[in-house]
C-alpha cells in the first residue's frame, strides 16, 4: 500500500505545502507546471492553450470537422490574422486581435468519438499533458455533460459545443460549464406557435423518440408547449439509438389515427427516420380530414443534406443559420466562406462564438483563472454574434437569445441552401425561470 | 388484423434484407472457413458504387455568373449536370434510374474487389487461426472504411429511388381491404423481390451447375475434393468473388432505404453474424430462414402493444431469439456438425 | 509449482514487469504518453486484456461479450461510491464479486456451446446488456449520460466528512486521480499479472490448454472440461469487472457504451495484436491501441507543420498532407493498417516479433537453447 501513497497529485502537493522532496518522484514535464500557483495550467510562457475536443470519427465526424474549422478561424481572428470575422461586430471591444491577456492563442485538438469515455480521456490529455486552460466542443449532450463534469472536477472552464438537452444547463449544470447553444425547452417554446399557425389546433400527435435523455427531453417540451392548443399525444414510441431501419416503428403509425408525426431524433437517426417516413407515404396521407404532417424539432443543415428531398417543407428549430442577414452573421459567413469555400453550420457558429466569448471574458477579467473568467461571463449581455442581443444567465450559465424556426426549402438554390428561416422567435418568448429545470451550479473550481 | 398483416409484410421485407446480407457471409464461412469481418465493408463498398455512379452522372458543369455573388462574397456558380446537357432525355432517365443502373457498375467492381481480396490476402489465411483472420479482415474493413470517409466525408449521402417506384403502394385497397390501412413503399417491395431473386439465383447456381456441385462438395469435405484432383483453390476464389458481389448488390439496392455513410457496413456487421450463426454454420438455407425469422420477429416486437407488456423488447429481440435458438438447437437452425465449432 | 528452472525465470520476468510498470511515467514521457490519464488506461486495459487472455489464450474460447463485465464492474463501482462512499476498496471488491456472479450466469449458459456459437451467445448477452442499459434500465444506469456520483447521494460512510470536496475516489486521504490513481491501478495490474502467471503455470492452466488443443481427447480420459472452462470464464470476467471498477475509481463515471460490441471487439483485438496465449502480449496490445487512440488522434495540421518544419517548403506541404491522412481524424486508418501489417508479417502478434528478435540475437551470439524460444508461453 505504501506504493500507492508515495507520489501525490499536484493538487495535494500544493495543498499540503510539503512539496520539496516529493516532486522528484514525478516526471519533469509535470513539475514544471506544478509550480504555477494561482490556478490549474496557468500559462507561464507567451501562449495560452485551448483544448478543442470534437468528434473526428463516428457519425458526427463531419459536424466535428466543421467545429474544428470554426475554432481554427476563431484562433486566427483572436491572434489578429485574417479579416477579424465577428470580432468586428461583437459588442464588447476588449479583444484587440493581439491574443488574449497579451498571450498568443495556441490550441490542441482531440477526438471525442461521441463516446463519454473517449471524450473524457481526450479532455484529460489536454488538461494533464498539454496544459489547456479551457476545453470546448462536442456534438452530443451525453458527451457534453460528461466532459463538463470532468472540467468541474479538474478545474478548467468548459465551453459546450453543440448540445441541445435541457440537462446540460439544467439538472447537470456545473459552475465551470457554459453553454451558448439553445435547448429542447427553447425549441418547444419557439416551435409551438409556428406549428399552431401552420397546422391548426387540435391534432393527434404520434412521437417517435430516440430512447435516451435528449430524446425524452425533446418529446416532453414539444408536448408541454403544444398541448395547450389541443395537440393530443396518441402514442410516444421509444426507438433504439442508431436503429438504421425504422420501418417497424413507422408501420404502426398508419393505423393509429394520428395526423402528425414528431421525430425526436437527431443526426443519423433523424436522417433515416425522416427519409423512411416520407417513403412510407405519410406526407401524402390525409387523416381526420387534415393533411398528415411531420415535424423535426431540432434541425441541422449538415444532417438536412443527408435527408435529401425528404426535408422539404418540414418545420424545425435551429440555433443559427448562415442566411441570417444581421451584420455579425454576415461577417462570420464571409470570413468562413472565404477560408473554406462553403458556409458554416450551426455547430461551427456556436463553437466560434464560444471561443470568442471565452477569450473576451478572460481579457476582461485580466486572467484565465476559471472563477474570474466565469464571473466575467455571468450575466454578460452582448450583441453582434449572430443571434441578436444575448444574455449569459448567471443562474444556470445558459445563453438566452432569439431562436430560429426553419422550414426545409422547396427550391434550394445550392446544396447548402436547404433551410429557410420562417420566424425569429424573440428571446423573451423562450425564457424560463432558472430554477425550473432543477440542478445546482456549485462553486467554481480553479483546480488548486 | 390489418396491423398484423402490415407488420408481417414489413417483417418479410426486413428479413429479405437480412437474408441477403447474410448470404454472402455464410458462403464464405461455409466454403472457405474464413471469419470475414470485412463483409460489412463489402456491403458498404456496394452502397458507394451507387453513390459514385450517381455522383458521376450528376457531375455538373460549373459556369460562373459574375453578376451575382454568394453570401461570403465569391461569384455565384451556376451548375448544370453534364448528363443532362449532353444526352438530353436519356441523361435525365439515367439520373432517375441511377440506383438500379449502378448495379451494372457494382458487379464488375465487386468481382474485382473480391478477386483481389481473396488472391491478395484471404488466401494466405485459410490455414491460419480464426483469431488471425478476425484481426486481418477487421483491419482491412477499417482501412476501406477510412478511404471511403476520406473521399466522401462522414455524412450520409441520400440516394433516391426511381420516380416510378418512389412512393408507397396502398396494398390494402388493392386487396379489397380498407384503403390506407396497409401502405408499403414500392422500393421496399422491389428490394424484397430483388433479394428473393438473388437468393434463388445463388441456390440455383450451387444446385444445378457442376461448379456449384464441386463447391458444395468442397463445403462438405474439402480434403477429399482436393485429393480427387480438383483445383478447389481456384473455385474458392470465384466463390469469394460471388459473395462479394452479393454483398455489394445488397448494398447498392439498400441505398434508397438507408442513406449510406462510411460506417454503414459496421452497423450491419454484427447483425449479419448473428443471422448466419442462428441459421447454423455452413448452411445457406439456414441463413435465409434465420434472416426471415429475425426480421419478422423484430417487426412484431416493435408493435406498441408488445412494447407495453415488455418494455425494451424491441431493442433486444434479435439477441434474445439468438440465445434461445442456440440453446434449443446446438448448431442453429440448420448448422452442420463440426463447422466452426472449435 | 515446484522449483524448476522455469520458476526462477518467471520470478525474473515478474520482477522486470513490476519495475517496468511502476516506472512507466518516466520511460513513457519521451513518447508523449507519460501523463496520468493515459498511464491509467494502459494499466486498466492491460488488466482487462490479461483477464481476457486467461480465457481466450488458454482455452481458445473466443468471447465476444467481455465488455459486459467491464460495464457491470463500472456500474457496481459507481453505485458503491454513491451508497457507501468514495473509498475505492469496497468498490473494487463489490465490482469483482458482481461481475463474477454475472460471468457465472452468462458463462454457465454460453459454455454449453463452443466455437462461434459460443462467441455469438456471449455477444448476444453483452448487446442485450448494452441496449437495456442505454434505455430501459436508465434508473439504474442513467442511460446515455452515464452514471455519476452526485452531492445528493447518501454515501453512508463519508457524506458528512467530505462536505464540498470534489467527488473523486479517495483512499486514506489520497485522491485517486492523477499519479496516485495510476499507481493504484499499476499495483492491481502487477497483482493481476502475478495471478495470471500462476494460473499459466498451474495444473489448472495445463488443463485449460488441454481444452484448447483437444477437447475430444480430454472427454475420452473421463474428465469433464466444463467446470474448468467455466472457472476460467468467471476469473476472466472478474478481471474485466476489476478493470471496469478501476475506470470509475480514476474517473467516477460509468457509461453504457462501455458494454457495446465495439468495446468487446477492442479487447479481442488487443489480445490478438499483442499475442494471444502469451502473458505479456495482451498488455502490450492494449497499450498500443490506447496509445494510438489518445496520441495519434491528437495530431493536427498545426502540430504536423511544427514536426516537419525542418523540411523545405516544397517538401513540407505534401509530407504534411500525406501524414495528415493517418493522424488526427485519420487515426483509425493507421490502426487498420497496423492490424494488417502485424498479422501478415507477425502471425502471433507483437510477442512473436520479440521472440524473432530474440532468436536473431541468440543465433548471433552462438548461444544454445534455440528450442526454448517462446518467451512468455
Amino acid at each position: 500500500m505504501t506504493l500507492t501513497r508515495k507520489p501525490l497529485s499536484r493538487r495535494s502537493i500544493l495543498r499540503s505545502g510539503a512539496a520539496g522532496g516529493l516532486v522528484l518522484a514525478t516526471p519533469t514535464i509535470f513539475t514544471s507546471r506544478a509550480w504555477s500557483a494561482g490556478y490549474l495550467n496557468e500559462p507561464m510562457g507567451d501562449t495560452v492553450t485551448l483544448g478543442f475536443n470534437v468528434p473526428q470519427t463516428g457519425a458526427y465526424a463531419d459536424e466535428g470537422a466543421d467545429e474544428l474549422r470554426a475554432y481554427q478561424l476563431a484562433v486566427k481572428h483572436l491572434n489578429g490574422e485574417g479579416d477579424g470575422g465577428m470580432l468586428n461586430t461583437f459588442s464588447s471591444k476588449a479583444l484587440g486581435g493581439n491574443g488574449v491577456n497579451g498571450k498568443k492563442v495556441a490550441f490542441v485538438t482531440g477526438d471525442t468519438q461521441t463516446k463519454s469515455d473517449a471524450a473524457r480521456a481526450s479532455a484529460k490529455r489536454m488538461i494533464e499533458k498539454d496544459g489547456a486552460v479551457m476545453i470546448t466542443g462536442g456534438s452530443s449532450s451525453g458527451v457534453a455533460i460528461a466532459v463538463q463534469s470532468l472540467c468541474q472536477e479538474a478545474g478548467v472552464i468548459f465551453m459546450a459545443g453543440l448540445t441541445h438537452s435541457n440537462d446540460t444547463t439544467g439538472k447537470d449544470r456545473r459552475a465551470n460549464g457554459f453553454r451558448h447553444f439553445f435547448n429542447t425547452e427553447m425549441s418547444g417554446a419557439a416551435l409551438a406557435p409556428v406549428l399552431k399557425n401552420a397546422y391548426g389546433e387540435g391534432r393527434k400527435v404520434y412521437h417517435l423518440t430516440a430512447d435516451y435523455t435528449w430524446g425524452w427531453s425533446q418529446e416532453g417540451s414539444i408536448q408541454k408547449y403544444t398541448e395547450p392548443f389541443g395537440w393530443e399525444t396518441v402514442a410516444a414510441v421509444r426507438t433504439p439509438v442508431g436503429a438504421g431501419d425504422y420501418s417497424q416503428y413507422i408501420t404502426p403509425i398508419l393505423n393509429s389515427g394520428a395526423d402528425t408525426l414528431v421525430l425526436n431524433h437527431y443526426g443519423k437517426d433523424m436522417v433515416n427516420s425522416l427519409s423512411q417516413a416520407v417513403q412510407f407515404g405519410l406526407r401524402d396521407k390525409e387523416v381526420n380530414g387534415k393533411p398528415f404532417v411531420i415535424v423535426v424539432p431540432l434541425f441541422s443543415r449538415l444532417m438536412a443534406q443527408g435527408a435529401g428531398d425528404a426535408i422539404k417543407g418540414i418545420f424545425g428549430s435551429t440555433n443559427w443559420h448562415w442566411s441570417l442577414q444581421d451584420a455579425g452573421s454576415q461577417a462570420f459567413v464571409k470570413s468562413f466562406g472565404q477560408e473554406y469555400g462553403f458556409p458554416p453550420s450551426q455547430a461551427a457558429h456556436t463553437c466560434y462564438v464560444q471561443a470568442l466569448l471565452y477569450a473576451d471574458a478572460a481579457q476582461r477579467a485580466g486572467t484565465f483563472m476559471p472563477s474570474a473568467v466565469g464571473a466575467a461571463l455571468e450575466g454578460f449581455e452582448f450583441d453582434g454574434l449572430g443571434n441578436g442581443p444575448t444574455l449569459y444567465r448567471a443562474a444556470d450559465h445558459q445563453c438566452f437569445k432569439d431562436v430560429l424556426v426553419v422550414k426545409g426549402k422547396e427550391n434550394p438554390s445550392s446544396q447548402f441552401d436547404l433551410l429557410e428561416v420562417v420566424e425569429i422567435t424573440p428571446r423573451a418568448q423562450v425564457e424560463y425561470p432558472a430554477d425550473m429545470l432543477g440542478g445546482e451550479l456549485g462553486s467554481y473550481n480553479n483546480g488548486v | 388484423m390489418d396491423v398484423l398483416l402490415l407488420q408481417l409484410l414489413n417483417g418479410l421485407d426486413k428479413g429479405g434484407a437480412y437474408a441477403l446480407i447474410a448470404l454472402g457471409l455464410t458462403l464464405i464461412f461455409g466454403t472457405l472457413g474464413v471469419v470475414n469481418f470485412a463483409h460489412g465493408a463489402l456491403f458498404m463498398l456496394g452502397a458507394f458504387c451507387a453513390v459514385s455512379f450517381n455522383k458521376l452522372i450528376t457531375l455538373q458543369k460549373i459556369t460562373i455568373d459574375p453578376t451575382k455573388t454568394t453570401a461570403w462574397g465569391s461569384p455565384l456558380e451556376v451548375r448544370t449536370p453534364y448528363a443532362e446537357a449532353m444526352f438530353g432525355d436519356f441523361g435525365i432517365w439515367i439520373v432517375n434510374y441511377s440506383v438500379p443502373v449502378s448495379i451494372l457498375l457494382a458487379i464488375p467492381v465487386m468481382l474485382l474487389v473480391g478477386f483481389v481480396m481473396e488472391r491478395g490476402l484471404i488466401k494466405h489465411f485459410y490455414n491460419r487461426p480464426h483469431a488471425d483472420q478476425i484481426l486481418v479482415t477487421f483491419g482491412l474493413a477499417i482501412v476501406l472504411q477510412e478511404i471511403i470517409k476520406a473521399i466522401f466525408g462522414a455524412n450520409p449521402l441520400p440516394q433516391t429511388a426511381p420516380d416510378a417506384v418512389r412512393g408507397a403502394a396502398d396494398i390494402g385497397a388493392m386487396l379489397g381491404l380498407q384503403a390506407g390501412a396497409i401502405v408499403y413503399p414500392w422500393w421496399r417491395m422491389v428490394y424484397l423481390l430483388f433479394a428473393a431473386g438473388i437468393i434463388a439465383g445463388v441456390f440455383a447456381f450451387l444446385q444445378f451447375t457442376t461448379f456449384g456441385m464441386v463447391v458444395r462438395a468442397g463445403m462438405a469435405d474439402r480434403e477429399t475434393v482436393g485429393l480427387l484432383g480438383i483445383n478447389i483453390e481456384r473455385r474458392f476464389t470465384i466463390v469469394f468473388a460471388i459473395a462479394a458481389v452479393v454483398a455489394g448488390l445488397a448494398g447498392v439496392m439498400y441505398t434508397p432505404i438507408l442513406p449510406p455513410d462510411y460506417h454503414i457496413g459496421m452497423d450491419f456487421l454484427v447483425l449479419s453474424f448473428v443471422v448466419v450463426v442462428v441459421g447454423g454454420m455452413g448452411s445457406l438455407p439456414g441463413a435465409v430462414a434465420a434472416g426471415f425469422l429475425l426480421g419478422i420477429l423484430q417487426s412484431f416486437a416493435s408493435m406498441n402493444e408488445v412494447k407495453e407488456i415488455l418494455p425494451g423488447i424491441d431493442q433486444i429481440i434479435i439477441y434474445l431469439v439468438a440465445v434461445v435458438i442456440l440453446l434449443v438447437r446446438p448448431r442453429g437452425l440448420m448448422g452442420r456438425r463440426g463447422v466452426m465449432e472449435n | 509449482m515446484s522449483t524448476t528452472p522455469t520458476s526462477s525465470r518467471d520470478l525474473l520476468m515478474f520482477a522486470v514487469f513490476a519495475v517496468a510498470v511502476l516506472t512507466m511515467p518516466f520511460w513513457l514521457a519521451p513518447i508523449g504518453a507519460g501523463y496520468p490519464d493515459l498511464l491509467q488506461k494502459f494499466a486498466i486495459y492491460g488488466l482487462f486484456a490479461t483477464g481476457f487472455n486467461l480465457l481466450f489464450g488458454l482455452t481458445g474460447y473466443l468471447s465476444f461479450g467481455h465488455a459486459a463485465f467491464l460495464g457491470v464492474g463500472s456500474y457496481t463501482a459507481v453505485w458503491s461510491f454513491k451508497l457507501l462512499g468514495m473509498n475505492p476498496v469496497p468498490a473494487v471488491i463489490l465490482a469483482v464479486v458482481t461481475s463474477g456472479v454475472f460471468a457465472m450466469a452468462i458463462g454457465f449458459v454460453s459454455l454449453r456451446r463452443s466455437g462461434i456459437y459460443f462467441s455469438i451467445l456471449t455477444l448476444a448477452f453483452a448487446q442485450m446488456s448494452y441496449n437495456l442499459a442505454y434505455s430501459v434500465l436508465t434508473p439504474i444506469t442513467n442511460g446515455e449520460t452515464g452514471l455519476r456520483v452526485l452531492r445528493t447521494d447518501p454515501r453512508l460512510f463519508d457524506a458528512a466528512s467530505q462536505g464540498d470536496a470534489p467527488l473523486v475516489s479517495t483512499l486514506f486521504g489520497v485522491e485517486m486521480n492523477g499519479y496516485p490513481g495510476f499507481y493504484f491501478c499499476a499495483v492491481l495490474l502487477i497483482i493481476g499479472f502475478f495471478i495470471a502467471q500462476r494460473i499459466f503455470r498451474s495444473p489448472f492452466g495445463t488443463m485449460l490448454r488441454a481444452v484448447k488443443s483437444n477437447q475430444n481427447r480430454m472427454n475420452y480420459t473421463g474428465l469433464n472440461p466444463r467446470p474448468y472452462t467455466l472457472a476460467a470464464f468467471v476469473i476472466s470476467g472478474m478481471y474485466a469487472g476489476l478493470a471496469g471498477a478501476l475506470l470509475c475509481i480514476t474517473d467516477p463515471l460509468a457509461g453504457a457504451e462501455r458494454m457495446q460490441w465495439t468495446a468487446s471487439g477492442e479487447v479481442v483485438l488487443m489480445t490478438i495484436l499483442g499475442g494471444m496465449g502469451t502473458l505479456l502480449g495482451p498488455i502490450l496490445g492494449a497499450g498500443l491501441i490506447k496509445y494510438f487512440e489518445n496520441i495519434f488522434s491528437a495530431f493536427n495540421d498545426q502540430t504536423l507543420h511544427s514536426i516537419f518544419g525542418f523540411l523545405p517548403d516544397f517538401l513540407e506541404t505534401p509530407v504534411v498532407a500525406i501524414t495528415g491522412l493517418f493522424v488526427g481524424e485519420g487515426w483509425h486508418l493507421t490502426l487498420g493498417v497496423l492490424f494488417m501489417l502485424i498479422v501478415i508479417f507477425l502471425p502471433g502478434g507483437i510477442m512473436e516479433g520479440f521472440s524473432r528478435i530474440g532468436r536473431v540475437f541468440r543465433r548471433s551470439s552462438g548461444a544454445k537453447g534455440s528450442h526454448q524460444t517462446a518467451p512468455a508461453e
